[in-house]
């Protein structure tokens, strides 16, 4: 009862706040026609919300994944596209393999993280073997003989100790992620960084440094299919922001809580039929 | 996509060896809604080699058309275009109900008629955002009539676009689903326009009647507890059992092994099969309503002369729009806009435009047409069947079974839209 109390003080008070910064609009715009109440709102509706995700930064989020939409389509894209153009599918592919054999480094020590001891093993044994008889992970025959590939981060470490994901985060470039996941990404960084420089096929050469974590990026974006706005759906950021964040969510093995979610989810407050 | 991977979770049917029963047909999956979730299994399609040259195609359908900031995103009507270097027929195709020019179901398409020898060009639905915003003159989607005559001129414009490029023979025309129904009216303008002189129209799983076959869409979302105005309850609880299911599984990811153990440990009932169905369902429709609410600034979802921007939250919007049901959106916004325009409209009159049996004359004496249908398919009843079965006569092609859609990817399937487009079906 309470909660509901005050759900609907917060909702009048956000209604007011709306109203004012929208005349606010308004005014600066000068010729603007007056809003009149949409026929439903979801004032009517006494439901559970769905496929949402906590997002209090989302304008700031939105703005991020067009600044994304455009730097794939004026930059990233056409770089993959001239890549995907003059390198033939085999040698993509080994490429692929090397940075996937490379990541191996960043799934064992999650898995050592989060003390999965048959996982580590396994990745452990995945990384030898692609590295040796595998050519540096050009191929993968350590599939063919049953160990599976385990992808870990320390993202996903953090969720398993509990740490909560926080609020939805969109990166530059990167795109889709959390606070959690960011930080996470920043030890991955260093981790795969460490083991690049441990690695070191070319010396310390700065140049060809950059041009590894240059290659790496363009190989990722070729293995991803996803395209900014491109399925047209007007409500694609909800949908993508659920997607990462539930595949996230289930993957980090996170406890649920133990109650059912209805306070995070919020009930629409009014009546209805 | 996790929205499929959710869908194509559901499976509840006893697995793919228990039914021998109707030998000559080999599509696995005996169950209507069954095999609508899970389609064809990858073993039992055609496997396509060769290379198919594509380029997408963006067009400027309307070109006074003023877009709100909130799709800066869309920059004109989206085709994609897979062209032959040699002299050969060009297949317009037309996507199902929500679908853009790159679905999955019209892409598989795309790809076995490109590798028969066909150049086509495959066009969203008309009730897809991008077309609404773009090529609907109205912006309001699910007139028959008025869609077939917005689909016809984008036609127009693609093939300006194309045909310095290609060598074109002949024109044929298709489409799945709703884009079916919608192809027997494109028809039925082109012997009038005769523009492209559509050689072979074929229709793969029409409604007989849209509204009918909206009734029984509508109807999955009913058998959940609470009905629809419940289906963010009835989401927010499959996905606890679907991730429940994973977290005690020590699955490795969310992949095949994972959706084959929920299919074969049967997680999810017969009824909540539906209504993840008619959730699916739901979602699609939101972004049409949605999108023609702000295109026409009807202040249905969204307030009137309210402009929504790139970055404005929709989150509400989305969650409205959802629990619009298509009776919602058929009376309280479809027919009041049709009546306006045509005063003494009457619904049942409306109701009776949006079915094949108003061009049925047309229909039973064109013999370009073909029809492919399934016995099984839900959004149909017997009568409708039958029905169908009287129209085309020879012309049609009945499964015993592959629900929605769920077959169209077979492999007797494809040999049999090929086939027909082909020639060795029926001769104009």
């Amino acid at each position: 009862m309470m909660c509901v109390t005050r759900d609907k003080l917060c909702r009048i008070i956000l209604t007011a706040t709306v109203t004012f910064s929208l005349a606010g609009c308004a005014a600066i715009r000068g010729n603007t026609s007056a809003e009149v109440p949409a026929r439903h709102t979801i004032d009517e509706f006494r439901d559970q919300r769905f496929a949402e995700v906590a997002d209090p930064w989302e304008r700031f989020n939105r703005g991020m994944y067009r600044f994304n939409y455009y730097f794939d389509k004026y930059l990233f894209i056409p770089v993959v596209n001239g890549y995907e153009f003059v390198t033939p599918d085999f040698i993509e592919e080994r490429i692929s393999g090397v940075y996937g054999n490379l990541g191996e480094v960043r799934n064992l020590a999650n898995s050592v993280f989060q003390l999965k001891g048959k996982e580590s093993v396994t990745t452990l044994g995945r990384f030898v073997t692609n590295s040796t008889i595998g050519l540096a992970g050009m191929f993968d025959p350590a599939t063919k003989i049953g160990l599976k590939r385990r992808n870990q981060d320390f993202g996903k470490t953090l969720g398993y100790w509990g740490a909560a994901s926080g609020p939805y985060l969109v990166l530059p470039i990167l795109g889709p992620s959390s606070v959690r996941d960011t930080a996470g990404f920043a030890t991955d960084s260093a981790i795969t960084y460490g083991a690049y420089a441990a690695v070191a096929p070319f010396g310390d050469s700065p140049n060809m440094d950059r041009g590894i974590t240059a290659l790496g990026a363009v190989d990722a974006r070729h293995q991803q299919d996803f395209r900014y706005y491109e399925s047209g759906y007007p409500f694609e950021y909800n949908m993508v922001r659920f997607i990462y964040h539930e595949q996230r969510e289930i993957e980090s093995h996170k406890q649920l809580p133990e109650t059912d979610q209805e306070p995070a989810t919020s009930i629409f407050p009014a009546g209805g039929s | 996509m996790y929205l499929k991977i959710l869908l194509i979770a559901c499976l509840t049917l006893s697995p793919l060896q228990s039914l021998a029963a109707d030998a000559e047909y080999g599509y696995p999956i005996p169950g209507s809604l069954e095999a609508t979730i899970i389609g064809t299994p990858a073993s039992l399609m055609p496997v396509f080699t060769g290379k198919m040259r594509t380029r997408p195609l963006v067009l400027e359908v309307l070109p006074g058309r003023k877009k709100p900031p909130v799709f800066f995103y869309d920059e004109g009507l989206r085709c994609n275009f897979a062209y032959q270097k040699q002299k050969a027929p060009l297949v317009f195709l037309i996507a199902g109900a929500g679908a853009g020019e790159r679905s999955a179901k019209i892409t598989s398409m795309m790809r076995a008629l490109y590798e028969a020898g066909f150049h086509v060009i495959t066009l969203p639905s008309p009730t897809h955002a991008n077309f609404i915003i773009s090529a609907s003159r109205s912006g309001i989607p699910g007139d028959l009539t008025e869609d077939a005559a917005d689909l016809y001129f984008a036609m127009e414009v693609a093939w300006e676009q194309v045909r310095e490029e290609i060598e074109v023979s002949s024109f044929h025309l298709g489409g799945y689903s709703l884009g079916a129904a919608q192809a027997a009216f494109v028809a039925k303008l082109d012997e009038e326009q005769r523009i492209f002189d559509f050689r072979k129209v074929l229709m793969v799983n029409p409604p007989v009647s849209v509204y009918n076959s909206a009734i029984r869409i509508e109807e999955l979302l009913n058998r959940i507890p609470g009905g629809s105005r419940k289906q963010g309850v009835f989401f927010n609880r499959m996905l606890s059992k679907f991730s429940e299911f994973y977290r005690y599984g020590n699955f490795a990811a969310i992949n095949d092994e994972f959706l084959y153990a929920i299919y074969s440990e049967r997680l999810f009932s017969q009824e909540e099969t539906a209504g993840l169905i008619g959730l699916t369902y739901r979602i699609n429709l939101a972004g049409m309503i949605f999108a023609s609410d702000v295109i026409t600034n009807s202040g249905y979802v969204v307030p009137k002369n309210r402009v929504l921007h790139s970055t404005s939250p929709l989150s509400d919007y989305f969650q409205v729009s959802t629990h619009i049901s298509f009776f919602d959106y058929f009376n309280e916004y479809f027919y009041p806009y049709f009546q306006s325009r045509r005063p003494g409209l009457t619904k049942e009159a409306l109701v009776a435009s949006q079915t094949l049996k108003s061009i049925e004359g047309y229909l039973k004496s064109s013999n370009k047409f073909g029809l492919m249908a399934n016995e099984n398919d839900f959004i149909l009843d017997k009568a409708e069947i039958d029905y169908l079965r009287r129209l085309f006569g020879e012309r049609a092609r009945i499964y015993p079974r592959g629900g929605h859609l769920g077959n169209l990817e077979y492999k007797d399937n494809v040999a049999y839209m090929v086939d027909f487009f082909k020639g060795q079906g029926v001769q104009p």
